[in-house]
């Protein structure tokens, strides 16, 4: 037993939807004593009760009372929040798994895009629900920033259960996890619930990520899990920039790195701008880290929601510096980021030209690619094969477009 | 009075008082079933003799109207809900009622909102018996916990239209209240510092009441023009210092969401107008107050810009967005029922294109013919929807009654109906084995959008066709509730007594579905 007594989880805050509120306190006698107030208890009551019941008994609690301001919350997020309040007064290793839905047992793949990842607070269910719905290429389930320091205990429990409950139809499966050390904890709560991703915040040495993955080696003997863990860690600090190349080179499951924009300029000691002037530098040496090793180079998020068009002019200096996506922080940004990374027609034309003239060539046994009267060079062919890759993915360009024409 | 008696089923299986407030009642026999025989209701035959020939019906106060209309207990009267959450006029009328002792009245407002909460305590010292209108948050509640004296009467915009002109309501004394009014009774609602828009919601008030009672506060002077309401039909005008608050007009339910997930649901809803080919040049499209619905009308702009097309008319509830449409030519015609926002206001007051209906026009199920159905979509939401398609608006899931109907049942008749809702609210769902209360029947519901799956009534196989190969996520009304189901929980059912706090009428005044008392 711990000393303390009583414990709570949860918001219950004005604007809190779809979460509970779970206060518990610990006695020595007198039994199991719930109180509900629930805005669904017509329609869940019973099934709420219930639900105490069972993990107060699954975690072998026999005196105490257990109050539950309910506003519509789930079953998964009141099963997080009742565990998290018991984990605070009681010492278990015991976890109270909601079912992992089969739908969410999907892979991805080392190069698949990542154009957009939508970033979603790891301690606020309302928002993951329907984050799927707006088809980001990613999701991204933040236990680092988004969550306030006496709140990570119970959003490690929270987003274990939403990557086990919430189906995010089909959408890359990431999770930023707190900075390394801190953050290897994380790990034991995410990669047995087939997390697809993990972001390393704060990234600054090959080392962190080796501890990353032997973290992950071990819970996977444990599990048997079979699903490839990706990794993408995040340059915010000088020091990082300078070490790009040690950590895209560090682990051969680093499919990306990202740039932090907001914490590498103050690192630095200037202001952020639109322009971005202050981290030209940073941001090229992370493309050529990169591009060095053929994974992908991320920018940062925009933080403007309200501003799409200057997210806009962002996305396309971003792209034309060899980034493949950004972070966005708000639904309607997905659509902003998507539309400007993708290839334009002009490029989506040129390419079809350069790929019809390569598969003509290979089909008359030529050694030699030529458009016109113009040679082309291999580099040049590998590049057009990626946008048209990149086009068919984002819908821009039908699978058989070959024969289409 | 006898509240209800001898409960019967009607055509939909539902069970429902045949006898209201001590009047026998119609069941509802099915869509279109119902034909009345007799004849339209009239009211008293007036002559200018016993008015003043200078014009002048102006009179020193409210108080001073009702008591020369005769105020007396058990009468019916009638306000509307022009300034929405923002009116003032019917408090007024029940504290003077209060006031001068009248008891058992019977208050018929074309809705009611949260302001209105304040009349709870003259429904519970019997200055008002009942309410025939909508019962609104707190006089829902109100209502659902068996409170009331009488029994709740439901009815759509077209559906109280219909039941004053039929003679089903008698309406003794209306009090309209208008932005601007002449001595003779003349009143519009686009001038005046309450200027509100159409007053479309009291032309029946105005044409069948016994005693018709004006307050403004922006008296012109003869001639008020333009007149919606006509001073031959008026008996006393009234100023005042304020009828209205201007800034609470505009309601929640008339914001665009900026919410992601119902832009998103607003966009799908779209997408399946253009695919299923809906939005061709000259088509025409409702949709309703909430926010989802308001949005709808942004994607279709950006669908028709992208497109080159334009729409002949748009049924309104007008409102900023409408507007821009119709001044940038997307749009030809407002046919405007009743205004959201004051840029509609200035819009029908400068726009002749922007045209004021009035429920007769717009809804009325008794008439030659009823717009509602040349819409060739329209776009609404509920509460719940059943797998049948049958839908509620006025109930919520655990039983309490909420909401008015509005034009919703009137809109049915549109060549599509689409209704656009979450899967579930919060941990509620919306798409269920049954609905609470059904304002609704599935035959008339053509298409159910949701976030996770859109389903399309099976009796319009026709939209079945022509999205079959849209790549919309098509799927069946069922696989919608047990998605719902898995996501939230099998929802248990509300309790309820035996006791009926409401009836819900159908546009043609038969009896639909009943409202039950919930059980504490």
């Amino acid at each position: 037993m711990i000393n303390n007594t009583i414990a709570s989880a949860g918001n219950k805050g004005e604007k809190d939807r779809s979460d509970c509120f779970v206060s518990l306190t610990l006695s020595d006698e007198g039994g199991i004593h719930l109180k509900l107030n629930s805005k669904v208890r017509v329609l869940y009551g019973d099934s709420i009760l219930q639900l105490c019941q069972e993990m107060l008994n699954f975690f072998r609690i026999e005196h105490a009372t257990l109050e539950i301001e309910d506003k519509g919350a789930l079953p998964f997020v009141l099963m997080a929040r009742i565990e998290a309040a018991i984990k605070q007064l009681v010492k278990s290793d015991l976890e109270f798994l909601p079912e992992m839905l089969p739908e969410n047992l999907y892979s991805s793949t080392f190069n698949q895009p990542r154009i957009s990842r939508l970033y979603l607070p790891g301690n606020t269910p309302s928002l993951m629900l329907n984050a799927g719905i707006h088809k980001p290429d990613g999701i991204i389930l933040d236990l680092e920033d988004a969550v306030g320091f006496s709140k990570k205990e119970e959003a490690r429990i929270l987003v274990r259960n939403a990557l086990r409950s919430v189906n995010f139809l089909g959408v890359e499966r990431m999770v930023r996890i707190n900075q390394i050390p801190a953050g290897l904890e994380d790990l034991d709560y995410i990669i047995p619930h087939n997390a697809n991703l993990i972001l390393i915040p704060k990234c600054e040495s090959g080392d962190q990520i080796r501890m990353v993955n032997e973290k992950i080696e071990t819970i996977q003997k444990q599990i048997g899990n079979i699903n490839p863990v990706w990794l993408m860690p995040i340059i915010e600090s000088a020091m990082g920039v300078m070490k790009v190349l040690d950590i895209a080179q560090s682990a051969d499951n680093i499919v990306a790195i990202a740039i932090g924009l907001e914490d590498y300029t103050a690192d630095i000691g200037v202001e952020r701008t639109n322009e971005g002037t202050e981290s030209f530098y940073a941001r090229c040496q992370v493309v050529n880290g990169c591009k060095a090793l053929g994974i992908q180079a991320i920018d940062s998020v925009f933080s403007d929601v309200d501003d799409l068009e200057a997210l806009k002019e962002n996305v396309l200096r971003s792209k034309a510096l060899g980034f493949d996506g950004m972070g966005c922080i708000h639904p309607r940004q997905i659509k902003v980021v998507h539309d400007n990374y993708a290839p334009t027609d002009k490029e989506i034309e040129h390419a079809k030209i350069i790929l019809n003239a390569f598969f003509e060539a290979n089909k008359n046994g030529y050694g030699v690619v030529s458009v016109g009267n113009k040679m082309i060079d291999a580099p040049v062919v590998k590049r057009a094969q990626q946008t048209i890759e990149l086009s068919i993915s984002s819908g821009r360009l039908s699978a058989n477009w070959h024969n289409q024409n | 009075m006898r509240k209800f008696n001898k409960l019967v089923v009607n055509s939909i299986g539902k069970l429902v008082p045949s006898e209201v407030n001590g009047k026998l009642e119609i069941p509802f026999k099915g869509v279109g079933k119902y034909i009345p025989e007799n004849r339209i209701y009239g009211a008293p035959i007036p002559s200018c003799a016993n008015f003043p020939s200078d014009g002048n019906k102006c009179i020193e106060s409210l108080k001073e109207s009702l008591i020369q209309a005769r105020l007396s207990d058990g009468m019916v009267i009638s306000t509307h809900h022009h300034f929405r959450n923002g009116d003032l006029i019917a408090n007024m009328v029940f504290d003077i009622a209060k006031e001068m002792g009248v008891r058992d009245l019977i208050w018929f407002p074309s809705a009611s909102f949260e302001c209105h909460s304040s009349l709870i305590k003259y429904l519970e010292d019997g200055t008002i018996h009942h309410i025939e209108g909508s019962m609104n948050g707190s006089l829902g509640s109100f209502t659902s916990n068996g409170k009331m004296a009488g029994l709740g009467v439901l009815r759509s915009h077209g559906g109280r239209y219909q039941a004053v002109q039929d003679g089903e309501v008698h309406i003794d004394i209306a009090v309209i209240a208008a932005p601007t009014a002449d001595f003779f009774g003349n009143a519009n609602g686009v001038d005046g510092p309450a200027a509100c828009g159409s007053l479309g919601f009291a032309l029946v008030d105005s044409q069948y009441a016994d005693k018709v009672i004006v307050v403004t506060d922006h008296l012109v002077e003869f001639p008020c023009v333009p007149w919606q309401i006509q001073g031959n039909n008026v008996d006393f005008v009234v100023q005042t210092d304020k009828i209205g608050i201007p800034e609470k007009i505009v309601s929640g339910s008339t914001e665009m969401t900026k919410s992601p997930d119902r832009l998103f649901l607003a966009n799908l809803t779209a997408q399946f107008c253009d695919k299923a080919g809906i939005l061709k040049d000259g088509f025409s499209f409702q949709s309703g107050a909430g926010g989802i619905s308001l949005a709808v009308a942004q994607y279709f702009r950006n669908i028709m810009l992208e497109r080159g097309i334009k729409a002949r008319f748009a049924r309104g509830g007008s409102n900023k967005y409408l507007i821009s449409m119709l001044e940038e030519g997307l749009l030809e015609y407002i046919l405007d029922g009743q205004t959201f926002d004051l840029e509609g206001v200035r819009s029908m007051r400068e726009n002749p294109n922007h045209v004021w209906t009035s429920p007769f026009t717009s809804y009325n199920y008794h008439g030659k013919g009823n717009f509602a159905g040349l819409v060739d979509v329209v776009i609404l939401g509920a509460t719940e929807i059943d797998i049948n398609f049958n839908a509620n608006v006025v109930t919520h899931s655990d039983g309490y009654l909420l909401h008015g109907i509005g034009g919703w049942q009137n809109c049915l008749f549109s060549k599509t109906v689409i209704l656009t809702v979450p899967l579930f609210r919060d941990r509620i769902p919306v798409i269920k084995d049954n609905v609470t209360t059904i304002c609704g029947p599935g035959e008339l519901i053509d298409v159910v959008v949701t976030e996770r799956g859109i389903a399309i009534n099976p009796l319009r196989q026709d939209l079945v066709e022509l999205t079959r190969d849209s790549g919309l996520p098509i799927v069946s009304i069922t696989e919608l509730k047990e998605l719902a189901e898995k996501i939230c929980g099998k929802p248990a059912l509300p309790a309820f007594t035996d006791q009926p706090v409401a009836v819900v009428k159908w546009v043609d005044g038969t009896i639909l579905d009943t409202i039950w008392q919930v059980q504490d």
